[in-house]
């Protein structure tokens, strides 16, 4: 660890029912979050979802049409940007052309009236932590996008802030170098041990990067949890169809027993795991179960499963690491499902009648989503 | 290359007017400062000996210096406030700065003649205030050329600046204030010095323009504060030393030609006049 970045000095932070209008539009409406010290949130959602009009509130830099944001307990709503101490990686990194590598990261450092000698140290130790020493003396525009993302994570950390805030701070990069600094930025918040909040609209890289994710749409948070958690056990259509991809199955509801539930969809029965303390349906209520096309299997001559169903293979495609099927059904439409490459107990044409089957817990109740029109 | 030989040729007519009507008579100019009356350098001799032409330049150096100045001044605060404006006030801003252009160099010098005279509206105004007794000499003095000058110079000062204001995305302002930057430390640090390639170049274009003044000093200065231009006309029209005339001259362009040479060093010149970087 560098002398200059003590670990550890992470900060809570309470958002309490945030909403910000611009004239007829609600862009934020009612979003109440709690940040745990040391943790690593992102704010998923689409463009347009809300996430950053959150994060500009966070910052300071807008301020709450009603609610409050509290830092360890203390109301911050209504301080200025310059007195909150948070750190920030901008979109687009907004770096200074014309100050250098060094001279960028010492910004936040000369603002605060630091001395020199003191500033010269806590430079280097930043920079060391994203490994730029040698570029000190470069020009922004002489480096690369994934150098100058570098840079601005340096000039965040540097006054050792309470906070740090991300906004989309990897989109501009290419995928391949997106991954790297997906994991740079995952090793680097457990060296800290910093609270970061994160803005992104690419799903993955919430999965990945998150101690938690807050998923917001029309302004409205839909869902919060563990990445594990959202994408195992997602509450809305709009989640389960937003993190990763999903089929829907509608049905009606038909049998209700402790544990378990059954829908019928035509002459298919879906069969439904109900977990202890989870809302469950009304006998005779229309239903909508959310399946991940992984989970369910091809089933051999003889195989059975909790709900079973027959179709053809309307098309496919292949990924390296599996097929892509979309199988027609008669009772549920067409199927999108995964299947992995490696021994294969079939090989695909169009056309070819397959069985699929899936266990009871494998898919899960989706709501239908409030603002769906 | 015979393709490229007719696009040459489409240049010829320009080419030849240029050079018939603009860079021989310069060239003459050139040759009358070391012909008339007799051959040799004896009209740039009388720089070192003449105190009259002396100080002619040195009071156009120090105009020239200082309309720079307080046109500088006046049009960084024009360019900053339309920069930061939002784009429909921004048009009308524009619009007032631009405005002066359009109308005769002539007509503004005349009505800054009756601005400033005696019984002007602005001694008028004054007195009647009871802040002066007499009526103030604002006019027919150098006074009265600096402000004339000033004013034709603000919009050549504002474009060039407003240009230069315009490319600095606004994110590193917001950028700087959410790192701890007061609003002063951000202009300071940040706005100031990603526009001083436009405030270089502005002073560039309005000093150039400044030295070879004629209408304005003309009349502002009332025949009493003499710039090089006007002394040159008193040379040539009034007393016929076409030599001396012509030699101020050929200095005058020498002196432009050598700012120019010294700022492109440091300013990229295509910009300075309207090119795209």
């Amino acid at each position: 660890m560098s002398a200059g970045l003590s670990p550890g000095a992470g900060h809570a932070l309470e958002l309490a029912g945030l909403t910000r209008r611009y004239g007829a539009f609600t862009a934020v409406q009612d979003v109440s979050l709690s940040v745990a010290s040391g943790e690593f949130l992102t704010l998923l959602g689409p463009s347009g979802s809300g996430k950053t009009t959150i994060l500009m509130m966070v910052a300071g830099f807008t301020e709450p049409s009603e609610g409050h944001v509290r830092l360890d307990g203390r109301d911050i709503t209504v301080l200025p940007p310059e007195r909150r101490d948070f750190g920030m990686v901008f979109q687009g990194y907004a770096l200074f052309p014309h100050m250098t590598v060094a001279e960028n990261v010492a910004f936040p450092l000369r603002v605060r009236g630091i001395s020199r000698a003191a500033r010269d140290e806590k430079v280097k130790a930043a920079l060391d932590l994203v490994q730029l020493d040698r570029f000190a003396d470069r020009k922004p525009a002489q480096l690369s996008g994934g150098q100058q993302q570098r840079v601005a994570l340096a000039r965040a950390l540097v006054f050792e802030p309470a906070l740090l805030l991300l906004d989309e701070p990897l989109s501009a990069l290419d995928k391949k170098l997106r991954g790297e600094l997906q994991e740079e930025l995952k090793t680097l918040h457990r060296r800290i041990g910093r609270t970061f909040i994160n803005v992104t609209h690419d799903q993955e890289e919430a999965l990945r990067l998150s101690d938690r994710v807050a998923i917001l749409d029309h302004g409205r948070l839909v869902q919060q949890g563990t990445p594990q958690d959202l994408y195992e056990r997602p509450k809305t259509r709009f989640v389960a169809d937003f993190l990763g991809r999903s089929n829907f199955l509608a049905g009606t509801v038909r049998e209700v027993r402790p544990g378990a539930m059954a829908l019928l969809a035509g002459a298919t029965r879906l069969v439904q795991a109900v977990p202890e303390g989870s809302p469950r349906l009304a006998l005779g209520a229309p239903g909508v179960l959310a399946l991940r096309p992984e989970k369910i299997t091809l089933l051999a001559a003889g195989e059975t499963a909790d709900t079973e169903v027959t179709g053809a293979i309307a098309a496919w495609s292949y990924h390296g690491t599996g097929f892509a099927l979309a199988v027609q059904t008669a009772d549920l439409g067409l199927l999108q499902v995964a299947l992995p490459a490696w021994r294969a107990p079939i090989a695909p044409t169009e056309g070819m009648p397959v069985r699929l089957g899936w266990p009871a817990d494998a898919s899960v109740p989706v709501a239908e989503d409030s603002h769906a029109a | 290359m015979r393709r490229d030989l007719g696009w040459w040729a489409l240049l010829l007519p320009a080419f030849l007017m240029m050079t018939v009507l603009y860079v021989a008579p310069i060239l003459q100019v050139l040759a009358i400062s070391v012909t008339e009356p007799t051959l040799g350098t004896g009209n740039y001799e009388r720089l070192l000996s003449n105190a009259g032409v002396q100080r002619v330049i040195l009071t156009t150096l120090r105009i020239g210096l200082l309309t720079t100045g307080i046109a500088l001044l006046l049009g960084y605060a024009l360019a900053y406030v339309i920069a930061l404006a939002r784009p429909a006030a921004q048009r009308w801003w524009l619009l007032g700065v631009l405005l002066p252009l359009w109308i005769s160099v002539l007509v503004r010098a005349f009505a800054w003649v009756t601005l400033l005279r005696r019984q002007g509206l602005v001694n008028q105004g004054l007195q009647a205030l009871g802040a002066i007794d007499s009526p103030l000499q604002l006019v027919w003095n150098e006074f009265g050329v600096v402000v004339g000058m000033v004013h034709y110079m603000v919009p050549y000062a504002v474009l060039p600046m407003l240009a230069s204001m315009r490319e600095i995305d606004p994110r590193l302002l917001v950028a700087a204030r959410g790192m701890g930057a007061s609003r002063g430390m951000v202009f300071g640090r940040v706005f100031l010095p990603l526009s001083l390639p436009g405030v270089v170049a502005a002073a560039v274009l309005v000093f150039i323009f400044s030295l070879g003044f004629y209408i304005t000093p003309a009349i502002l200065g009332g025949g009493k504060t003499l710039m090089t231009a006007e002394w040159i006309k008193l040379q040539i029209l009034d007393l016929v030393r076409w030599g001396m005339g012509a030699m101020l001259a050929t200095v005058l362009v020498g002196a432009i030609l050598a700012t120019l040479a010294v700022f492109s060093r440091v300013v990229d010149l295509r910009r300075l006049f309207g090119a795209r970087a």
